[in-house]
């Protein structure tokens, strides 16, 4: 049961990113820019609180006035950009919970993943003060509930001797000082904080994207902009501590605890975001433990540096030879940083399938799922679509065409694709595959086609594999896909979390095309003519 | 495949339903902390109780021993009492609260900050405080008939050079 349920977010997840990408086309889908969108929103946040802050007034008599003035009097700028400010620090949240659900619903949070998890929520715990201080600079009816909870909330510390809430008791109490003080935490305290915090998030990923599509940043821009001008963002009346606030138009995405200090108590709304937290950060600590990481093995090890270049996590790095070999340098694996995804395997020149004369050890190999089992599962996968449809040759004259499906564990149950002539082998990530592998199966006969199915496209549950492997076939990317190998005999299906039915009607697309080309004939080779000059 | 047109609607969509979801939950809907026909009394004052153990004058003796750059006349144990406050409305009590005095020593302030939500209407406020070594009665006291308005904040205050209790 429990299973299931934890099947069904994937599933759930997959069917929605399919819904965006048919709008957006996989490459500008926000469910696979959540993070860099949220940076975007971030600096809109900065760029419109630069210019709310131009006309601004830091003192409790003259806040509310001077933010009404630019709402009311410059509504076409200056209006705009409060209200931009406002809706893109909401936007924020809506980008880092959806973010954050994404992450643990395809359990990328696990493993060598764990740091960017884990730094996430200090994050969190910058990206809501930074908020509600903003909110408190308004000073209106909203401001004037936020400063007395916030007070109430940080006097349950036992940080302040005097209770902070007494500088909200009546309206003389209120005092420029602390509103100044507010004023340094949002506009300078809190940002700065943040930007660091995002580098830390961001410091264990090869990379990173900072930014989205220009498209769409666009779009999100404009929408907001829209949203702007037909629904700018207001005051509420002005603070008034002589009563109390009723009836106060709530930001949610930043005020949902609050509630809680009226109907619980403050120790009850620490207990919550504490405890929450926390359990965030165990989290990523929670079985399953993670795989064996990547490791090298020096002797079939040339310090290359292509296993460097693919690894998503900053993994591997070079460092000078320690066993005397004729090679500069060697490959390092940082087991910390490692995901064990194979990737670094997959780029590994020497993880080739086709050498006879040694054991199949590549330089550098994923220890749960070594290069050698690869090959071994290929070939005995091989063997039994032989033993359904004969050799290659017979087969295509049967009509029995035979597809061998690499596929990715992040993916489609690729177990359920094994049916008569279609044989499966299952990868950690696709692009752990060496092209290597489709000479093999394609220019030896093994199969009449390959069928690569991986996570969807920019949505790779390892950044890259998905791209590398596009690159790797285009031979854009080393190691790549020899030249004799036709590639209309390579079907590449990124479809994640596909339905069987949607992935069944590709095979079957794929099968045809296959029985129409025929069994596999190798180009012949040129011959030359060479004259020798007389 | 779609085809780019469905593709902008599906965008056009997309963006609106964010955009929407942004402005909805960004002011609504609206939370009324207390109801509006209620009111709120807020009870909140620092204040140093008096002196645990009274100053003693030292004798020359002792003041002799004391390095020369720290002889004072007087022995003043730094402790303060617990300040003692009660809040009545309509002569039935709210809170009776005996605060300890703040810092490692306690030889700092006591402060309090409570509240509390109450009818609109016609009530009796009345405050008490002890902040004496006695140990019955109180220091001050005040009390008072007020009207009190939906949504008014009633803050009881207290400055002992003032006199004691303030009502605003």
């Amino acid at each position: 049961m429990l299973k299931k349920i934890l099947q069904a977010g994937p599933w759930l997840l997959s069917r929605i990113e399919k819904l965006y990408s048919a709008a957006f086309t996989p490459a500008w889908n926000p469910l696979y820019h959540l993070g860099a969108l949220t940076i975007f929103f971030f600096w809109v946040a900065v760029v419109s609180g630069v210019y709310v802050f131009l006309f601004f007034e830091t003192s409790v008599t003259h806040a509310y006035e001077s933010v009404e003035w630019l709402t009311h009097t410059q509504w076409y700028l200056g209006g705009v950009m409060r209200s931009l400010h406002r809706y893109a620090s909401d936007a924020a949240v809506v980008t880092i919970g959806v973010h954050m659900v994404k992450e643990f619903v395809t359990g990328r949070y696990r493993g060598a993943r764990w740091f960017s998890w884990f730094t996430g929520v200090p994050l969190l715990w910058m990206v809501f003060p930074l908020g509600i201080t903003g909110y408190w600079l308004v000073w209106d009816q909203l401001a004037q509930y936020v400063a007395i909870a916030t007070s109430e909330l940080l006097d349950v510390l036992p940080i302040f001797s005097d209770p902070m809430a007494r500088n909200f008791l009546t309206n003389e109490s209120v005092s420029d000082r602390f509103f100044t003080l507010m004023a340094f935490l949002h506009l300078i305290g809190f940002p700065i904080f943040l930007l660091f915090a995002i580098w830390l998030h961001l410091m264990r990923i090869s990379r990173p994207t900072v930014n989205p599509p220009l498209g769409l940043a666009v779009g999100s821009l404009a929408a907001l902009t829209v949203l702007s001008l037909l629904w700018p963002a207001l005051s509420q009346a002005p603070a008034d501590f002589s009563k109390v606030t009723t009836a106060i138009g709530f930001d949610w995405f930043y005020l949902l605890a609050y509630p809680l200090l009226d109907y619980g108590s403050p120790a009850l709304v620490w207990l919550v975001l504490v405890g929450s937290s926390t359990l965030l950060c165990l989290l990523p600590m929670l079985p399953p433990w993670r795989r064996p990481a990547a490791v090298v093995s020096l002797s079939n090890c040339n310090g290359c540096g292509r296993c460097v270049a693919d690894c998503p996590y900053n993994a591997v790095s070079l460092a000078p030879r320690s066993d005397g070999l004729a090679y500069e340098e060697e490959a390092v694996v940082n087991a910390e940083l490692c995901t064990a995804c194979g990737i670094c395997a997959g780029a590994c020149p020497t993880s080739t399938p086709l050498r006879r004369q040694s054991e199949l050890v590549p330089g550098i190999d994923l220890p749960g799922l070594p290069m050698r089992t690869v090959r071994e599962q290929t070939l005995a996968a091989a063997a039994r679509l032989a033993g359904v449809a004969g050799t290659s040759a017979t087969a295509a004259h049967s009509g029995a065409v035979r597809i061998l499906a690499y596929g990715c564990e992040s993916g489609a149950n690729i177990a359920a694709l094994r049916t008569a002539g279609v044989e499966v082998v299952s990868l950690a990530c696709i692009a752990q595959l060496p092209p290597s592998f489709l000479d093999l199966v394609i220019t030896r006969r093994h199969a009449d086609g390959v069928l690569l199915l991986g996570c969807r496209a920019h949505d790779c549950h390892y950044r890259f594999g998905v791209e590398w492997m596009d690159e790797r076939i285009a031979g854009q990317r080393d190691p790549y896909l020899r030249a004799r190998v036709p590639q209309e005999r390579i079907h590449r299906l990124w479809a994640g979390l596909a339905s069987a039915a949607e992935i069944e009607r590709e095979l079957e697309a794929f099968r045809a095309r296959l029985q129409a080309l025929g069994p596999y004939r190798p180009v012949p080779v040129a011959q030359s003519t060479y004259e020798v000059a007389p | 495949m779609i085809n780019t047109g469905l593709r902008y609607v599906g965008q056009a969509i997309a963006y609106a339903a964010f955009a929407a979801l942004l402005w909805f939950f960004a002011t609504a809907p609206t939370y009324s902390p207390i109801k509006p026909d209620a009111a709120m009394i807020k009870l909140s004052f620092i204040h140093v109780g008096q002196r645990k153990v009274e100053c003693r004058k030292m004798s020359p003796d002792e003041i002799a021993r004391l390095p020369p750059n720290m002889r004072l006349t007087l022995d003043c144990p730094r402790e303060r009492l617990p300040v003692l406050v009660e809040l009545e409305l309509d002569g039935k009590l709210l809170l009776r609260h005996e605060l300890i005095a703040s810092g490692l020593s306690h030889d700092r302030a006591s402060s309090i900050y409570e509240k509390f939500v109450v009818p609109s209407g016609r009530h009796q406020v009345t405050a008490r405080l002890r902040d004496s070594a006695r140990t019955e009665g109180f220091d001050y006291t005040r009390s008072t008939d007020v009207e009190l308005k939906p949504r008014q904040n009633f803050v009881v205050d207290f400055h002992a050079e003032s006199g004691g209790f303030i009502f605003h």
